[in-house]
């Protein structure tokens, strides 16, 4: 059993290139309070080294990622 | 006792002056290209890099200059040269070639009908993202006279500043990367 994580908002970034999904995110993840959690689904294969590289800069965190097909699920807490 | 407070106020003094000297979270670009695909390329680093809590600033020099023109503006009393530059160079982003495989415009065009295909966000819409994002643009005031553009016909966009190389002095100074493309 893998644990789920409830996700306070959901961002769908599907078929969008770089850099939106990280554009998107960055935008988003301010849009809900500090502590809670942004599921973000991205199609861009590059978002699999963008995400944590973004998370790590701006100081979030990335609690999951999940990969189903092309679709890439990111679980993302705002820290600040 | 005496000397090591003066050894602390020695020591502060230093480390406001080190302080002083730590640049920002901030990139600073040169755009010297007037190429559809560099530019694509600043806007792009330009926007990711606000996306990362990086503050940008672009500075438009040379052939940069043109494709911050607005298509629908019109300036007058323009001299013979500066009227012959105006309709050779670029007017706006739109008119932009490619670097490499233009073709006569067919490159181009291809490029830009496969960006569409694939979803890449157009150079015109990157430039509005970027006035959204906070990106200051900086334009060359010298470019901007050498061939004859006049700031009624730049296009409309939040944080515009003409300036001269000081200024991108400055700010690539407080910056933590500096590119030039």
């Amino acid at each position: 059993m893998t644990e789920t994580i409830k996700a306070d908002k959901v961002m769908d970034l599907k078929g969008l290139p770089c850099p939106m999904p990280v554009v998107k995110v960055s935008k988003g993840i301010k849009e809900v309070a500090v502590g809670q959690v942004v599921e973000a689904i991205s199609t861009d294969p590059g978002s699999l080294t963008d995400f944590p590289a973004w998370a790590k800069t701006s100081g979030n965190e990335i609690l999951k990622t999940e990969q189903d097909g092309k679709e890439i699920h990111f679980f993302i807490k705002r820290v600040s | 006792m005496e000397a090591l407070e003066q050894q602390i106020q020695e020591m502060k003094a230093r480390l406001e002056g080190v302080e002083k000297r730590v640049p920002s979270n901030k990139i600073s670009m040169i755009v010297f290209s007037g190429d559809l695909d560099r530019a694509l390329a600043a806007f792009i680093i330009a926007t990711g890099s606000v996306a990362m809590g990086v503050d940008a600033v672009m500075f438009f020099t040379f052939w940069g200059t043109p494709l911050l023109r607005d298509k629908k503006k019109q300036a007058g009393g323009k001299d013979l040269m500066s009227t012959m530059f105006g309709t050779m160079l670029p007017k706006g982003v739109e008119q932009l070639k490619l670097s490499k495989m233009n073709m006569a415009g067919m490159g181009t065009a291809m490029m830009k009908s496969l960006m569409k295909k694939k979803n890449v966000a157009s150079l015109e819409q990157m430039v509005e993202m970027a006035g959204q994002l906070g990106v200051k643009i900086y334009i060359c005031e010298m470019s901007m006279d050498l061939m004859g553009f006049k700031r009624e016909e730049m296009i409309d966009y939040p944080d515009l500043t003409f300036c001269g190389v000081a200024k991108f002095l400055e700010e690539a100074m407080d910056s933590r990367i500096q590119l030039f493309l």
